[in-house]
């Protein structure tokens, strides 16, 4: 298992193998998930689980799960934000997965030096999200339970990757740029081109992916990576 | 006899050498019967003189086909294809017939002689295309059912066209036909007014099934329909098989539709409680006597009427679609149907005559070609007119270019009323032909030039969702295929129910689900009710042995469906599983341990905790059957398999200790992961 944060990186097999947990009841009525899905399982190097399919009775196989984090480099929670957290069945898999000797505790190690974030999409607007709006809070803020498990388990934490408004999203066009920066983010990670320490400290990863995302071979940021 | 056992085999044996071997080749049956014809026919010239009478019987393969047809299209399907059938087939007609009428016209003919021919051209082969595009699968695409709502309209418009024809007559041949009779080759085959029947089938003149090409079989035309009872080409010939004969226009009219309203309401009405009474003797060899007779009940009532058979057994299936004996119907008729059209395919092959083609070689192709280049752009602009989509666009265009068998019957009717005359029908009937066998080729180069094509685009268009997840054939409907019937029909799937019981059958037609008579084990009947384009098979009967057999004969014949079984008990599970089930579900496991669960906290366990037990009893369970399977053997009697035992007993212990644990350690399997960290972590 890899015990540091930037693995390093060959030309062929990828710098980090990611998980992205995907959870939402029901996928069939989300406009803004499904092409997120779509699009991740697209990503060579990219497991995509769709909880809710595969435990469709919450009897989540903790020995499959367990073996699925240490098989992995990145976890990520991709749902929709249910009262200013995740749907169910991702909180059972917190509960269930990340026992006692395996994610935290003397022995538990197992996710140490794993990066962790949320994808989520969100209703309200990004100005709700914050100390003034009807949120009081700003996402990142809002995140904190799972920034601190994280923390508890080893990993490294990214701030939330977030698609506001996403009631709408569709009507106003926004989901193709989003999904595009999805993709963008998703190779920059495997193939080890984020530039983890500056990503930390956002409010939100999409915030400017320009900024944080190096193209490929090169240390410094650019602009036309795509 | 000797010589009907010679024709008989020589018949058969040329459609079972060349029909298996053109669909090797990808050419398709159709091709291969003709193929066969030609041989036998023509080329090889064992068969000759009793083709005409094998035609008469052949012709019926069509008259059953579109009562199959019928019985594919529920009146409420009818209903909703109204506009396709009058837009898209009236369109093509009409557009049709006045392209090739006007390029017949500016050929020479007169112009009544060009109407006829364009009518006679704009009609397609029913026969092969719909043959042709079950054979290919094809039904079901929107090319597929635009193409069925041209040839239904097609077969509808030869009533009005037969009675046009006759008002078309050129003036002043009138007397040659009642002589041409004798000197033309076309009008040696024309009977004028036959009185004695020939043995089989007789076609009625407004019969579209009558289908020789005239020049080389005789047709007999021996009655002219009776509403042109003024017309003088009638003669004497109703004395054999009319009721309508000398009858006025209007009281034609009113015999007509009595016949056609007791065709509608008795295939309502009467046919139900005579197929309940039949299926409950249990001989099927009578079922299928009642089946044969109902299709030539209704066609002999049709022909008394001068109405056409087909069209009347078209019309009692589509009556009898909604019906629990469809499926049943279906799967008797089907083999008579397949062999009659195979017969009627070789009779057209048999039928051309290569001394006519060769002397008009170059005539007859530029003819053909000519015909078929019309009506494939008729087609062509019609799909973008309709908004087919490319592939199926062209796959309407290619399956319909062709002139069809009905073109035969109306060119023997058009000569008999003196609109076009002998010489030049046989070389149309020949174009007809032609067009006929080159239809099989059209079909391939849809295969192979135009599918590749679309590959590509088609993977661009999103999935559907619902309309992906295909059907589902369920059969037995006692206690277990209703709830699995309930679930799916609420979750808006659909099925097709099967079970051999007719009174159940009924009961479940009271209250409202939707099923069908028939024994599910009968391959025949499986293919009617849709096992090929299922996407699962649920074996849901009570009858242990007959559950496996089954699951066996539909897993080697339909390897692409998911089928779905219900147990007996874990024996019958793993002979189930050996057959070719994908999944097999113990019947009463679920309930019993339900009723485990509901014990346990009637003893005052923790709801959750109950649920928890169940569960983690369920997966013991569970992979218990799975290591058990490994050693199970179908032919080692349950008691002797000593590894089998020793295992269950081993499996039997560690279930009792599963939770059990729970006293000693924390972290049974009921309660991991919610278990809390240790109290004293030793850090």
């Amino acid at each position: 298992m890899t015990d540091s944060v930037s693995p390093s990186s060959t030309a062929d097999a990828p710098a980090r193998r990611i998980m992205v947990l995907f959870a939402h009841p029901s996928p069939n009525r989300s406009e803004a998930n499904r092409p997120l899905v779509e699009a991740a399982r697209a990503v060579e190097g990219v497991t995509l689980v769709d909880l809710y399919a595969e435990y469709p009775d919450f009897e989540i196989n903790i020995d499959r799960e367990q073996e699925r984090l240490l098989a992995n480099d990145v976890i990520c929670f991709l749902h929709p934000l249910y009262w200013y957290s995740t749907p169910a069945i991702l909180k059972e898999w917190q509960d269930l997965v990340l026992e006692h000797g395996f994610a935290y505790g003397a022995e538990g190690n197992a996710l140490r030096g794993k990066l962790f974030f949320n994808a989520l999409t969100a209703g309200g607007a990004e100005t709700a999200y914050s100390a003034e709006g009807q949120n009081h809070f700003t996402i990142r803020e809002l995140l904190r339970p799972l920034e601190q498990t994280a923390i508890l388990c080893g990993m490294f934490y990214l701030p939330p990757f977030a698609l506001f408004g996403a009631r709408t999203a569709v009507e106003e066009g926004r989901i193709s740029a989003h999904v595009a920066d999805w993709t963008r983010l998703l190779r920059a990670l495997r193939d080890d081109r984020l530039d983890l320490s500056r990503a930390a400290a956002l409010p939100r990863l999409n915030q400017n992916l320009d900024a944080i995302v190096r193209s490929s071979g090169q240390g410094i940021p650019s602009v036309g990576e795509g | 006899m000797d010589g009907v056992l010679f024709n008989t085999f020589v018949y058969l044996c040329a459609a079972v050498i060349a029909v298996p071997v053109a669909k090797q080749l990808g050419l398709g049956s159709v091709l291969g019967y003709l193929i066969a014809g030609i041989v036998i026919g023509p080329l090889l010239g064992i068969v000759g003189s009793e083709t005409e009478q094998l035609q008469h019987v052949a012709e019926f393969g069509v008259v059953m086909m579109l009562f199959l047809v019928g019985l594919e299209l529920r009146p409420a399907m009818l209903w909703e294809m109204r506009a396709r059938l009058l837009g898209l087939g009236g369109l093509q007609v009409l557009a049709t017939g006045l392209l090739i009428a006007a390029a017949a016209w500016a050929m020479g003919p007169d112009w009544r002689t060009a109407i006829a021919i364009g009518l006679i051209m704009a009609l397609s082969s029913t026969a092969i295309v719909l043959q042709t595009l079950s054979e290919k699968g094809l039904n079901g695409t929107e090319g597929g059912r635009a193409s069925f709502a041209v040839l239904l309209f097609q077969d509808i418009a030869v009533i009005p066209m037969l009675a046009l024809i006759p008002l078309l007559a050129l003036p002043g041949v009138m007397d040659l036909t009642a002589q041409g009779g004798a000197n033309s080759a076309v009008g040696a085959a024309v009977v004028v007014g036959d009185g004695a029947a020939p043995a089989g089938f007789q076609p009625a003149a407004l019969q579209p099934v009558d289908l020789q090409p005239a020049k080389l079989q005789p047709v007999e035309l021996h009655q002219a329909p009776a509403h042109q009872a003024k017309s003088d080409v009638r003669g004497g010939a109703h004395a054999s098989m009319s009721l309508v004969a000398g009858l006025d226009g209007w009281a034609y009219a009113l015999v007509v539709l009595g016949a056609v309203a007791f065709v509608v309401l008795g295939g309502h009405f009467l046919t139900r409680p005579l197929f309940r009474y039949i299926a409950a003797s249990q001989l099927r060899e009578i079922f299928t006597a009642t089946a044969l007779l109902l299709v030539v009940g209704i066609a002999l009532l049709m022909t008394l009427v001068d109405l056409s058979p087909a069209l009347g057994t078209f019309l009692a299936g589509v009556v009898l679609a909604d019906s629990e004996f469809r499926h049943e119907l279906e799967s008797d008729i089907e083999p008579f149907k397949g062999l009659l059209l195979g017969l009627f395919f070789i009779t057209v092959g048999a039928g051309i005559d290569f001394g006519v083609f060769a002397a008009d070689l170059l005539l007859v192709l530029g003819l053909t070609f000519g015909v078929m280049a019309v009506k494939g752009g008729v087609l062509l602009v019609l799909a973008r007119l309709f908004r087919l989509a490319t592939g199926d666009g062209w796959l309407f265009t290619l399956a319909l270019a062709q002139a069809g068998e009905f073109g035969f019957v109306l060119l023997a009717f058009s000569v008999q009323n003196n609109v076009i005359p002998p010489d030049l029908a046989e070389l149309l009937s020949l174009v007809v032909a032609l067009s006929m066998l080159l239809t099989p080729a059209l079909f391939i180069a849809y295969d192979r030039w135009v599918l590749p094509r679309l590959s590509g685009r088609d993977a661009e268009r999103p999935a559907d969702e619902i309309d992906r997840r295909g059907s589902v054939v369920i059969a037995g409907i006692g206690r277990f295929g209703q709830i699995v019937n309930r679930l799916l029909v609420a979750a808006g799937v659909r099925t097709l129910v099967l079970d051999h019981e007719a009174g159940v059958v009924e009961w479940m037609r009271r209250i409202g689900i939707q099923s069908f008579y028939g024994d599910a084990s009968r391959p025949d009947l499986l293919r009617a009710a849709g096992i090929d384009e299922a996407a699962v098979f649920v074996v849901a009967i009570d009858d242990r042995d007959r559950a496996v057999a089954l699951v066996k004969q539909v897993r080697r014949d339909y390897p692409q469906v998911r089928i779905v079984a219900r147990a007996y008990d874990v024996n019958h599970l793993y002979l189930l599983r050996k057959a070719g089930a994908d999944l097999a579900l113990r019947e009463v496991f679920d309930s019993s341990l339900k009723t485990g669960g509901a014990v346990l906290r009637a003893l005052g366990e923790h709801p959750f905790k109950a649920e928890k037990m169940m569960r983690a009893f369920r997966s013991h369970d569970e992979e218990g059957l799975e290591q058990l399977y490994e050693l199970w053997d179908e032919d080692v009697e349950l008691s002797t398999n000593h590894a089998l035992l020793e295992l269950v007993r081993a499996r039997t212990q560690s279930e009792q200790s599963v939770m059990a644990r729970d006293r000693a350690d924390l972290h049974d399997r009921t309660e991991r992961g919610w278990t809390p960290p240790p109290r004293h972590p030793n850090e």
